[in-house]
């Protein structure tokens, strides 16, 4: 730079230089900051729109669900599993240690009413829909769901109990609006 | 009209404003071109013909498809029943995808053979990685297009891939689909990009094709041409090879279009795409198999992943070596330490290279099979998924230790003076008694 001032006129001008550098510099920079907040509506505009969020509440209507049932309802694109687990299945997901969870969560943490599992249901190794639904489906180990594309096999808290998927299926923000029917989301 | 050199005033006119007709002249006509290529040098241009022809018939299966999840099964019925050839358009282009890897695979290990990516050729070989990736996007998001139940859940399963990065992943995987699940907007962004990407690979294709027309074509002995007598015009000698060699692909090709068009595809993307139900067994295309082996061999119990398992989860560590099996390939050029290109020449190294080619053939078998099935009636106990474990951490090996060190500890071959020198006495130097001694093999 000491070279260039000398080149340029002398001692005394290195200022000039110094100025020059900033200003070039403060451009280049403003430049690339520009850019990228103007490529940010370009990135934003694949997130969610507002009328994808707008259908993210549902009600469900639970009277017509017996003990031992189960029923799945589309939420988000999503199945969301709302069952209403036999007093066996409650005392079986409440009897677990939790140093046996590969993803420990007590069963209570995962239910408002013990009665109600809801969660949805999405396997969360990479997203297939577990079986056992139904009463004919293969429930897995635990005797809650069983996932058939990779093998995980999930209790009767939903919770992860063996196989490739890292935790439990995951529990929805849900309100009991009164006995028989239910908001998720 | 005529001028001197054959060309027409009108040619000269635009060639001295526009240099199109030197640069086919000097790059199709004359581009010097090593005398000894075998037919395994037919498939980059044969690559280039099948990209030609998938671009073709999907901008006319464009016209008459909806990309919405609603319509999107039916416009693909309504294609294959009512649109004039529509069924013709739709086999090329959905077997096209399946002769495009097989075409792009071959190329791939001749160039691992002959040691095509050894410097100069170092970016030639990156940019032709770089074509891959960009031809698996391209496939992966095709095949999402029709909305049968593979295409559904093959999409919910490979992004979420992407819910494995730590901290920001679920938000990932949320831009990715543009909302909860695989959807309609994720359907169109999948359209759109499946348009936009063929277009990509052109681009790098015209960046492989300069890389190549610097560094020249390699050759079954990996020596460099020595001068004229190594080389022939490209054309017409390997036109016509080339043309050669498409009629014999077109023979495959329409094999397959016309008397099996979905051998390569599976049933239940027949079956419209049901979010609420995943088919019982989920399996990529062929051309995805063992990249789908390699995520699967990382599970939380086996060896592969006990060494890492402080690390990171089961799930990360099986994407990251699904991309790294690709990525590693980048590396190549640097891994490879044998100064010699040619197999030829290595004797070693030549039966690594069919081991390597056997080992990427378990790995699709055991990505097509579900991980608990036994590999074998009479043993019991061995399931696909440690056969998984095994060929898989031999890809690495392959990659990642036997390259560096059998460059280091392999005796290679003599290598021959040049390229005519096996063939012609004296190297086909000057008159060599070219026309007075017959070929004798090297």
């Amino acid at each position: 730079m000491a070279d260039a001032a000398a080149a340029g006129g002398g001692a005394g001008h290195d200022e000039d230089v110094t100025r020059r550098d900033f200003l070039y510099i403060a451009t280049g920079a403003f430049g690339v900051v520009g850019t990228a907040i103007a490529l940010w509506p370009f990135v934003d505009s694949m997130n969610p729109s507002a009328d994808t969020l707008a259908l993210s509440t549902i009600e469900v209507d639970i009277s017509g669900v017996e003990e031992g049932q189960s029923i799945t309802v589309k939420w988000r694109g999503k199945p969301v599993f709302i069952r209403r687990r036999t007093q066996d299945e409650i005392s079986e997901a409440e009897s677990v240690a939790l140093t046996e969870l590969p993803d420990p969560q007590a069963d209570e943490d995962r239910v408002q009413k013990a009665e109600w599992l809801i969660m949805v249901g999405v396997c969360t190794h990479l997203g297939c829909i577990p079986l056992g639904q139904k009463a004919s489906d293969k429930k897995g180990d635990f005797g809650g769901w069983f996932c058939p594309c990779h093998g995980s096999h999930y209790d009767t808290s939903g919770r992860i109990r063996k196989g490739p998927a890292p935790e439990n299926l995951p529990v929805p923000q849900y309100t009991f609006l009164d006995d028989t029917t239910v908001r998720i989301g | 009209m005529s001028n001197g050199n054959g060309q027409s005033g009108l040619v000269k006119w635009i060639d001295e404003r526009l240099p199109v007709f030197t640069f086919m002249q000097h790059e199709l006509n004359d581009y010097p071109t090593p005398k000894n290529l075998s037919y395994w040098w037919n498939f980059g241009s044969l690559a280039g013909f099948v990209l030609v022809v998938m671009i073709v018939t999907g901008i006319m299966l464009a016209m008459n498809y909806t990309p919405h999840v609603d319509y999107a099964f039916d416009s693909v019925e309504r294609i294959m029943r009512d649109v004039n050839y529509g069924w013709l358009l739709r086999y090329i282009h959905m077997n096209g995808g399946s002769m495009f890897f097989i075409v792009v695979y071959i190329h791939i290990f001749r160039g691992l053979y002959y040691g095509s990516y050894k410097s100069p050729r170092e970016l030639l070989w990156m940019l032709g990685v770089i074509i891959l990736i960009l031809m698996m996007a391209t496939a992966f998001m095709g095949y999402v297009l029709p909305w049968g139940q593979m295409s559904f859940w093959g999409a919910t399963v490979i992004t979420n891939l992407f819910s494995a990065i730590p901290l920001i992943g679920e938000d990932v995987v949320t831009w990715l689909w543009g909302g909860f699940a695989v959807e309609n907007p994720t359907l169109n962004r999948f359209y759109s990009l499946h348009y936009l990407f063929p277009f990509l690979i052109v681009g790098v294709v015209v960046l492989h094709m300069v890389a190549l027309h610097t560094t020249k074509s390699n050759n079954p002995l990996g020596i460099d041409a020595k001068g004229p007598q190594d080389t022939i015009p490209f054309h017409p000698y390997y036109t016509m090879k080339d043309y050669f060699g498409i009629g014999v692909f077109l023979i495959f090709f329409a094999g397959f279009v016309f008397f099996a068009p979905n051998f390569f595809g599976e049933p239940d993307n027949y079956i419209e795409a049901d979010p609420l139900v995943t088919p019982p067994h989920i399996v990529p295309e062929w051309y995805f198999l063992p990249y789908y082996a390699i995520l699967r061999a990382f599970t939380e119990d086996y060896f592969l992943y006990v060494p890492i398992s402080w690390l990171m989860s089961a799930k990360l560590a099986g994407v990251i070596a699904m991309f790294g099996s690709i990525f590693v390939l980048f590396a190549l050029p640097w891994l490879d330490t044998s100064p010699v290109r040619s197999a030829r020449f290595r004797p070693i190294y030549k039966q690594f290279f069919w081991l390597f080619l056997i080992n990427c053939f378990i790995l699709g078998v055991v990505g097509a099979k579900a991980p608990d099935d036994q590999v074998f009636t009479w043993f019991e106990g061995f399931q696909y998924v440690h056969l998984g474990q095994i060929t898989t951490a031999y890809y690495f090996f392959h990659f990642l230790i036997l390259f560096p060190l059998l460059g280091k500890l392999e005796r290679p071959k003599p290598i021959p003076k040049s390229i005519s020198e096996p063939v012609l006495p004296g190297g086909g130097t000057v008159a060599a008694g070219a026309a007075a001694k017959p070929m004798e093999k090297a």
